[in-house]
């Protein structure tokens, strides 16, 4: 025992002794996360649309005024024909044109019935459609007012609850998976170098002849990571509430229980990077270029796994944000208790074991 | 001219010799070119749907049955009770609950009203948005039919009617590949860029080879030149080779004109070896280029409207994206990609691309000092 907490000791100094190193693994997760927190929404807001009016009348005029105080769009210009659209589109500027045709007005009186043309630039299909969805509901807000006097029979009323979510906020759904993908890339990176740094300096060399138990020297590593990502943990979470404003709504403390072991797997995970690589660049590549695009996109937290082919939906399962990400919307958002993630916690658990396991067993008492 | 050769000579030697290096450039980002794509499809489908049904009347199953043949919805569960479904939604089971209430059918047929109560699992705001917007019109779809039945319409719309018709240019099936191949190719070229060209340099200075050049009659210009044509070429050699997977393993081809997709990127790719060079001109070792080229090319990937829309972001992120040349390289791509526009369309940005390379490489030779 007192030759581990000596072990201890010593990774505690080698932490402190390099400034520059602990204050880059303490302030960057805290950058990301606001940096993220704010900027990531799949939200669509703001995007430019275009008009062409060939009917220029009172109820094109209406609609016009319609959709211009909406959040979601700015009208950037209006169109004098057909051909002017796709340079609009091409310039690059435009993500939607909203054309009306000729006799607008005159249509909807007289025949009750007129035409409006959505055409959305589709080379970002997720904005397309949701463009078109938004004005579609605008202009059928509009219509159902307008009809609003005339009351018909057979009248279905749907009413509409927004759960957990009422205002409809884009950082419900992305800070948990901010918090994941920093916490993975942040916890992996420290340890991933370690180990290989000992090997690369050539101190390994005077571990290896000392009578400490392989299992030691890597739990020991590990000890002093943990105690600088339980900081970060707090920073990240004190960061989403009080600045990001995303409410805490289940047992803290299990969130927090939760987070550790997040934590430690990701930890052990780069312990195994580290010991199975043998130089500083290679682990580090491994574990930020190797694992960001894997864990941005796998995780689920920027795309929805149900819509991946099989194979990658497999692939999803080894990727331990997914489950974290899991984890915190459960309990964070939602606000519910052990018992709706245990499987997950289980999982979770498992995988630390096992790849704390595979890095104590890859770890070579032998120099090369 | 004969010292750069020589010095070209070098590197190419240097980076070919180097197994590690040569995986790094073409097998890693092959191998994300050909798998992540797969997994950026954002398209709203497959909504999970619980149905509570109160009524278990002919009226409401048919209105579910006419929801799930829509498409767009995927029946989870039929229960009796609100309960229940809701259990459903905390486990992330069910996205959607409709509750159709007892007597629906006798209420609007005989009281001309009826309601219908929807609960949306809004976390991820978007798909709640979309998926309670399906739902809705097919619930008035399915009002006007039931109308249809019980009136005889006379010969025009007794409803106000506006149609609202929409086509989707540049991309008719709305395939999210389309979108996403020709950003990926950007960053895995930027990737290739900055992080190479820093390492490089740095690992010079920490195995002390620098010291060899510096007491060599090497000009400065030189050894950066010497420094930069290589990974210049090795961007271009990227960028044909994600070309040609786009072209036939996703069979994506550039509606615009190839000139104009690599004469942009001679020019960013100057600005991206010139961030590099600043990079390694700043940092001592090849850890601390490493985390600081990660953190860049972080916020750099995320800010650059890959995944994300520019427009939705607040002003000061949008800020960001404007000093980023990664935005204006990906907008350039699937500009030209997807719409074809040509020289014309993208001056502004190869121009603000040009300025970012000789705004960089300037202060990055500036700093470079030939003695340590």
């Amino acid at each position: 025992m007192k030759q581990f907490r000596s072990f201890v000791r010593k990774e505690f100094y080698h932490i402190l002794r390099d400034k520059r190193t602990m204050f880059i693994l303490l302030g960057m997760p805290i950058v990301q996360i606001v940096l993220f927190g704010f900027a990531l929404t799949n939200e669509v807001k703001n995007a430019k649309i275009a008009i062409l009016d060939q009917s220029n009348d009172v109820s094109t005029l209406a609609l016009r005024t319609e959709l211009a105080p909406s959040r979601y769009f700015d009208i950037e210009r209006d169109l004098h024909s057909y051909k002017n659209i796709e340079e609009a589109f091409q310039s690059g500027k435009i993500r939607l044109a909203v054309v009306f045709p000729k006799n607008f007005d005159a249509d909807l009186r007289h025949f009750n019935k007129a035409q409006v043309q959505l055409i959305a630039d589709a080379s970002d299909p997720n904005v397309a459609t949701t463009l078109v969805n938004y004005a579609t509901a605008i202009i059928m807000d509009y219509q159902d007012r307008i009809t609003h006097d005339r009351r018909l029979p057979y009248t279905i009323n749907t009413e509409l609850r927004m759960l957990y979510n009422p205002q409809m906020k884009g950082a419900y759904s992305f800070v948990p998976g901010v918090m994941a993908m920093v916490l993975m890339l942040v916890c992996t990176m420290m340890t991933a170098i370690t180990v290989v740094r000992e090997k690369e300096m050539g101190t390994m060399e005077v571990m290896l002849v000392s009578p400490v138990k392989p299992m030691k020297i890597v739990v020991a590593k590990a000890v002093p990571y943990l105690l600088l990502s339980m900081i970060n943990i707090a920073s990240i979470l004190l960061l989403s509430v009080f600045v990001l404003d995303v409410p805490i709504r289940g047992n803290l403390f299990l969130l927090i229980g939760e987070s550790v072991l997040f934590t430690l797997t990701c930890l052990a995970f780069g312990l195994l990077i580290s010991s199975s690589t043998a130089s500083q660049q290679t682990a580090m590549f491994i574990s930020l270029t190797g694992m960001f695009l894997p864990t941005v996109m796998l995780s689920g937290f920027m795309f929805p796994i149900e819509n991946m082919p099989l194979p990658l939906r497999i692939i999803s399962n080894i990727v331990p944000a997914k489950w974290f990400y899991y984890i915190v919307k459960e309990v964070m958002i939602k606000g519910l208790g052990f018992a709706a993630v245990w499987k997950e916690t289980l999982v979770l658990t498992g995988m630390m074991l096992f790849l704390l396991t595979m890095s104590v067993k890859r770890f070579k008492i032998r120099l090369a | 001219m004969r010292t750069l050769k020589f010095l070209l000579q070098k590197e190419f030697r240097q980076i070919f010799r180097d197994p590690a290096i040569i995986r790094i450039i073409f097998i890693m980002p092959m191998m994300q070119l050909i798998l992540l794509p797969w997994a950026a499809d954002y398209e709203v489908k497959n909504i999970q749907l619980s149905v509570v049904d109160h009524d278990h009347s002919d009226y409401s199953r048919r209105l579910v049955s006419k929801i799930t043949a829509s498409g767009y919805f995927r029946l989870e569960n039929y229960t009796g009770s609100f309960a229940e479904a809701m259990k459903a939604v905390e486990k992330d089971e069910a996205d959607l609950v409709l509750e159709i209430p007892a007597g629906f059918e006798k209420n609007l047929v005989k009281e001309d009203e009826a309601g219908l109560f929807i609960a949306v699992n809004a976390i991820n705001g978007v798909k709640a948005n979309l998926g309670a917007g399906y739902l809705r019109s097919i619930m008035q779809d399915y009002n006007r039919e039931v109308r249809m039945e019980w009136i005889q319409f006379p010969r025009f719309n007794p409803e106000l009617q506006i149609d609202v018709t929409s086509s989707n240019w540049f991309n008719p099936l709305l395939n999210y590949k389309y979108f996403m191949v020709p950003g990926i190719l950007v960053i895995l070229v930027t990737m290739v860029g900055a992080f190479l060209a820093s390492l490089n340099i740095v690992r010079e200075k920490e195995i002390g080879t620098i010291e060899q050049i510096n007491v060599t009659p090497v000009k400065k210009h030189h050894f950066i030149l010497g420094k930069l044509i290589p990974f210049w070429i090795l961007g271009l050699v990227v960028l044909s080779l994600g070309l040609l997977l786009a072209r036939f393993f996703y069979g994506i081809i550039p509606v615009g004109s190839l000139l104009v997709i690599f004469g942009f990127a001679a020019v960013y790719l100057l600005a991206v070896l010139g961030l590099g060079l600043l990079i390694s001109t700043y940092t001592g070792n090849q850890q601390q280029a490493m985390l600081l080229s990660f953190f860049l090319m972080m916020v750099f990937i995320l800010l650059s409207g890959l995944y994300t829309s520019i427009d939705s972001m607040p002003g000061w992120a949008q800020a960001i994206t404007k000093i980023n040349p990664v935005t204006y390289f990906i907008e350039v791509m699937r500009m030209v990609v997807l719409k074809g526009s040509g020289f014309r369309d993208i001056m502004p940005h190869l121009l603000t691309v040009l300025g970012f390379g000789v705004v960089l490489n300037t202060w990055a030779v500036l700093h470079y000092k030939k003695r340590s």
